[in-house]
């Protein structure tokens, strides 16, 4: 929303400073977010009157003029090149002397022209940035005194507010909502600026117009709850359809879905004389960004910016009846929007319709059929109250959004209706003409009262932290509208038509805590009690994985859990953003390797990467459990891992060596002992190069093994592990003596035949070799010379201790005799000769 | 045997030799002394079995005991030369060290802990929601109106009618809240989704820290003191904070929190828009609606709510000026925060 603050001054009476304006707009809960100086850049452009015109000596288009601009010309008349032919002596027009600046940044100088040397330029209207208009220079109508400042004399100095308007506060969408806030704030007056008494200079219709704005008042509908429907409509039309209707100036005029439109009022006004707009008009729209069209369009723009009210002029000559019908769209009913695009409506839309078709999607859009044109002289004009959620629903099918489906979407001023169409038809009347010749229609089958909500004043209090009197409530709330009445213990307090949020006690709080000021309340620590609520085992588990990790030399990435089908049971998102990005992820794999390939298109070829993050899948089986979703979701713990093993240290010689599948091996050891502490790593079933981690002997909850990449030349093989994170807490760790015994060590080199694993031998070692076996430890396999072929030597550590007391030679070697027994009988293992 | 003695004898002269040599030296000296064929001592050891019984005692107790000297002077100026204060000439100390990979936690996941760490001290303990989540969760029971303009500033990935990817972490406050009794101090943190344009400060997916307290007596004083010890033990003790009134729909009075630039230190800088003032975070007092909603009576309990943007929170404090660099997983980019 953008406001000016020009406009808002006119309503306070008083100058605003835009800074403060941002001040106190943020503190009253409309931040805002720009402030935007507007011709502001004129500030060297003076009144320069013109003296005298003469022929320019050497050119035929160009004329000399003494021009006078006061202390701007140095007190006395100067002569200026211009090349404008509206150039007349005697008249005045805005000067830029020597040094100024014009807008876009222009610096004049003094320079000859064709032989003449001209002291700064007469400017028309596009070189002040105030138009188009290019034909000749701007002619000023003013008393002003030669030099005085250009901005001065011409109100058009303005600056907008950009303001970020929240869902709840759909009054702070005009000037008048925002002006009511300063006002209290202030401690200002708020009032509508008057309008203009006449048009000035326009044909007078038929009717006369005798003084408009605020003399004449056209007669809406009289204050009143159901009486207002009743004067001007009767219940039920002449075909018995549901609904209200009533016929104002030969226009008839039917509500047949009040649900759609709750209330809705026409005015109908005759001979108005369609044109552009008056300059305070035009510069007004023009302040906030609004592009001047015609006079009629830009007083209903107008309203709609000043007091959130949308309304749409007819052109009665184009409406077949002439008949206004308010009804649901017909299934298939087509209509041409301002914007030209043919849209299909239906039976969830309201049309606002002549006697034969739709002319406005309601509340959204109208019809460039119906639209005012420089012909119209008759005009129907419609303001009404559209319910929010049809106008969001019509809005969204149609994906067509204005201001006006933006302000109805969120509710408009039920009650300020009439006094919104009086003042369009004021404004109408003064700057387009015309005369209005009966009392607008107001249709409104089931007139509400304002909502009155009772206060507890000690609950205020209460909430807030800090007790606030009665009196300040009561004030505080009747600052911006509220009509507060002592209801015994309570409050009751009148909600006005253009605060629909609020409903409740609770929202009255926030009325007297945001007027009083956020900043009015201390911040002192107060005593609290500790919670219930236990910390949750996840959070604990992912804590734990993730540290474990980034000391393995691991840095942690965050990749995008959205992305390209991974299998048949990715969950599918029903409106994705893009094609690539219509599924949840089912791993974390694919995403970090994505992310390698990233690295590798910057040239990084050490690339240590782990993800912990939540991973989806439809749910299978029994629909109905846990959240009652058909999804399915679960943590899951990965890391890829290519280039050097080791930064590469001068020491090492030639090139340091890269990650291997051992590597790999270690990290996925290390990922599920810490991520699944309950599982085992086994080499892959399948005969691959790769290892699984396996849960209760039969559940895989995790796999590594080498990875398909897009990978440049140079790049070292990459490796990836992927394991589903468990997350019980461990259990904790239970202490074991550190025994205070010597150890004896024994080297065991090991001929193992085809087909025995270095699991197999450890197992069988440590059953034969008993309880004095401390640890094993592999260091070395060779195959080669003094090898049988296919066979290969593996070497082992193993380490023997009695906690107790020291232990003989003896006893060990009997644990080792009895191991090498077993492995020879059982897998045919024996000691490798030295 | 008597010149083995005295050879022994002789030998152990050699060992004053030792705590001077230098690194070569003292090779040389292992060499002639200890030598697994030639070295002097080991002649003499070698010479044992030759020897009658009694000679051999003498001998080779002698010669151990002089090995083991030489072993232990060896071993002990082998170290001092391994951390001598004085190097050797010719060696450049300029010459970098050896180094292992080292490895880190994404800087979003640090400020996450940082922000948790922080409001455990105040007494919040962390919890955890799914992010497949239901309307009535994510919206519902949050007091969101069904078909209101407020839902569209969280348009949402929808996985199945009535089912989307959460839009924040409130949905943990309500599941919280069915199943704990108050008082109630927790933080969840969490990923979320919106359908927002990925750009340099937009994701549509991204890190969220929400806060809630539920108990008697909780109020807006309490809100804004929590909060605002909060930003002064993230941001700096010098940090100032400001509370202006925002709309959340389940929360009622609604406040953002600003915090003093702590780049400018309120002076006006371009991370603060030159405001001298940094939106951090959304809070409220949570809405009576939501409550009822969770079966917690609205007249005995109150509570404030609050939940803020990690990833902001992030570039603001460490001048990131690009979203999408926390999702890229640039090596050289996660290196930056070890």
């Amino acid at each position: 929303m953008i406001l000016s603050r020009r406009w808002l001054e006119a309503m306070l009476g008083r100058p605003l400073d835009p800074a403060d304006l941002e001040q106190r707009l943020s503190m009253l809960g409309v931040p805002v977010e720009a402030i935007v100086p507007i011709h502001q850049d004129l500030g060297d452009v003076v009144i320069g009157a013109v003296l005298e015109v003469k022929k320019h000596p050497n050119a035929d288009r160009l004329s000399l003029c003494l021009v006078n601009a006061g202390n701007a010309s140095g007190g006395s008349a100067v002569e200026v090149v211009c090349g404008a032919p509206n150039v007349e002596a005697g008249k005045k027009y805005p000067y830029a002397p020597v040094g100024a600046v014009l807008p876009g940044g222009l610096k004049l100088e003094r320079k000859k022209i064709r032989g003449v040397e001209s002291n700064g330029m007469l400017c028309s209207a596009r070189e002040l940035g105030l138009g188009t208009d290019h034909a000749g220079i701007l002619e000023l109508d003013t008393d002003a005194a030669p030099g005085t400042r250009f901005l001065d004399v011409m109100p058009i100095a303005d600056h907008q507010l950009v303001i970020e308007v929240t869902a709840n506060r759909p009054d702070m969408l005009c000037h008048k909502g925002v002006a009511r806030e300063l006002a209290a704030s202030l401690g200002a007056t708020l009032k509508l600026p008057p309008l203009p008494a006449s048009r000035g200079g326009g044909p007078a219709p038929s009717g006369g117009h005798a003084g408009f704005g605020g003399r004449r008042r056209p007669a809406a509908a009289p204050a009143g709850g159901a009486a207002r429907a009743a004067e001007g409509g009767v219940p039920a039309g002449p075909s018995g359809a549901p609904g209200w209707s009533g016929v104002v100036d030969g226009v008839e005029v039917r509500l047949e879905d009040p649900e759609g439109a709750p209330r809705y009022m026409i005015a109908v006004i005759r001979g108005v004389k369609v044109g552009i707009s008056p300059q305070w008009l035009a510069d007004r729209l023009a302040s906030i960004g609004q592009r001047p069209i015609n006079n009629v369009v830009d007083a209903t723009n107008y309203i709609l910016f000043e007091l959130n009210q949308p309304l749409h002029a007819f052109d009665r000559a184009k409406l077949r009846g002439p008949a206004v019908v308010v009804r649901r769209a017909r299934t298939g009913e087509k209509i041409v929007t301002l914007d030209g695009v043919e849209r299909t409506l239906t039976p969830e839309m309201t049309a606002i319709c002549d006697a034969e078709r739709p002319t406005i999607v309601a509340g959204v859009m109208g019809s460039a059929e119906s639209e005012v044109t420089d012909a119209t002289t008759d005009l129907v004009l419609e303001c009404a109250y559209f319910q929010p959620t049809r106008i969001r629903r019509t809005r969204r099918a149609l994906e067509l959004s204005s201001e006006s489906s933006y302000r109805f979407e969120r509710g408009i001023d039920l009650l300020g209706m009439p006094d919104a169409l009086r003042r369009a038809i004021d404004l109408i009347l003064a700057v387009a003409g015309g005369e209005v010749r009966e009392p607008a229609l107001d249709l409104w089958p089931k007139p509400v009262e304002p909502t009155t909500i009772f206060l507890r004043p000690e609950r205020i209090g209460g909430l807030l932290g800090v007790p606030i009197e009665r009196g300040e409530i009561e004030q505080r709330l009747s600052s911006i509208g509220f009509v507060v009445a002592p209801k015994e213990q309570r409050l009751a307090v009148q909600v006005p038509g253009w605060r629909p949020d609020v409903t409740r006690e609770v929202d009255l709080t926030e009325e007297v805590a945001r007027l009083k000021g956020y900043d009015a309340f201390p911040d002192e620590l107060r005593p609290y009690c500790a919670g219930t609520v236990p910390d949750a085992p996840l959070e604990r588990a992912k804590g734990r994985v993730r540290v474990r990790l980034a000391e393995a030399g691991l840095y942690e990435a965050r990749t995008f859990p959205l992305g390209p089908a991974d299998g048949p049971d990715a969950p599918v998102v029903q409106n994705p953003m893009s094609a690539d990005e219509a599924h949840l992820r089912m791993r974390l794999l694919p995403g970090l390797v994505r992310r390698v390939e990233h690295n590798w298109a910057a040239r990084n070829r050490d690339v240590r990467l782990f993800e912990v993050g939540t991973v989806f899948r439809k749910r299978t089986g029994d629909v109905g459990r846990g959240t009652g979703v058909g999804v399915e979701e679960w943590t899951s713990v990965a890391g890829v891992i290519t280039g050097a093993r080791q930064p590469r240290h001068w020491s090492d010689g030639a090139k340091s060596p890269d990650m291997d599948i051992w590597d790999l091996k270690h990290h996925f050891d290390l990922a599920v002992s810490v991520a699944a502490p309950g599982s085992v790593v086994q080499p892959a079933a399948d005969g691959a190069v790769g290892w699984v981690a396996v849960q209760g002997g039969k559940e895989v909850v995790g796999h590594a093994g080498p990875l398909e990449a897009d990978a440049p030349p140079w790049a070292g093989a990459l490796f990836g592990w992927e394991v589903r994170l468990e997350v019980a807490d461990p259990r904790p760790v239970a202490y074991q003596a550190l025994p205070g015994t010597p150890l004896v060590e024994r080297d065991l080199a090991l001929v193992l035949p085809p087909g025995v694993t270095a699991a197999a031998v450890e197992a069988a070692v440590r059953r034969a070799a008993g309880p004095l076996l401390e640890s094993l430890v592999l260091f070395d396999e060779y195959r080669g010379p003094g090898v049988p072929s296919g066979h290969r030597s593996v070497a082992w550590r193993c380490t023997f201790r009695d906690p107790s007391r020291t232990l003989r030679e003896a006893e060990v070697d009997a644990a080792v005799g009895a191991a090498l027994e077993v492995l020879e009988g059982e897998l045919g293992v024996r000691r490798r000769a030295s | 045997m008597s010149d083995l003695l005295a050879a022994i004898h002789a030998l152990r002269e050699r060992l004053g030799e030792i705590p001077q040599a230098d690194e070569r030296r003292l090779q040389d000296l292992k060499t002639e002394l200890l030598g697994r064929k030639a070295g002097a001592l080991t002649k003499i050891l070698g010479a044992l079995p030759k020897l009658a019984d009694a000679d051999r005692r003498a001998v080779g107790g002698a010669a151990n005991a002089l090995k083991r000297e030489m072993e232990e002077a060896i071993a002990a100026r082998e170290r001092a030369l391994a951390q001598a204060s004085r190097a050797p000439s010719g060696m450049d100390l300029t010459l970098p060290g050896r180094a292992t990979w080292r490895g880190g936690l994404h800087l979003v996941t640090q400020v996450v802990d940082e922000i948790c760490e922080i409001f455990r001290e105040l007494g919040f303990t962390r919890a955890v929601g799914p992010e497949a989540e239901t309307e009535w969760y994510n919206f519902g029971a949050l007091n969101f109106p069904k078909d209101h303009p407020a839902i569209d500033a969280q348009d949402s990935f929808y996985l199945e009618p009535g089912v989307l990817l959460r839009t924040h972490t409130s949905p943990v406050q309500v599941r919280t809240m069915e199943r704990y009794r108050p008082p109630i101090r927790i933080v969840s943190p969490g990923q979320c989704y919106r359908r927002d344009p990925f750009d340099p400060s937009h994701s549509p997916v991204f890190e969220q820290v929400e806060g809630l307290v539920v108990d008697e007596g909780v109020t807006f004083v309490d809100l804004k003191a929590t909060l605002s010890t909060f930003a002064r033990r993230f941001f700096g003790p010098e940090t100032r904070t400001r509370f202006s009134p925002s709309f959340f729909p389940f929360t009622e009075p609604s406040a953002d929190m600003q915090v003093s630039c702590s780049v400018c230190r309120g002076a006006g800088c371009s991370t603060c828009k030159h405001t001298g003032w940094i939106e951090i975070l959304g809070s409220g007092m949570v809405h009576p609606a939501v409550f009822e909603n969770c079966k917690i009576d609205p007249e005995r309990y109150t509570g404030f709510a609050f939940g803020m943007g990690p990833h902001r929170i992030a570039m603001v404090r460490h001048g990131i000026p690009d979203i999408r660099l926390f999702f890229e997983s640039d090596m050289r980019f996660l290196a930056q925060f070890p």
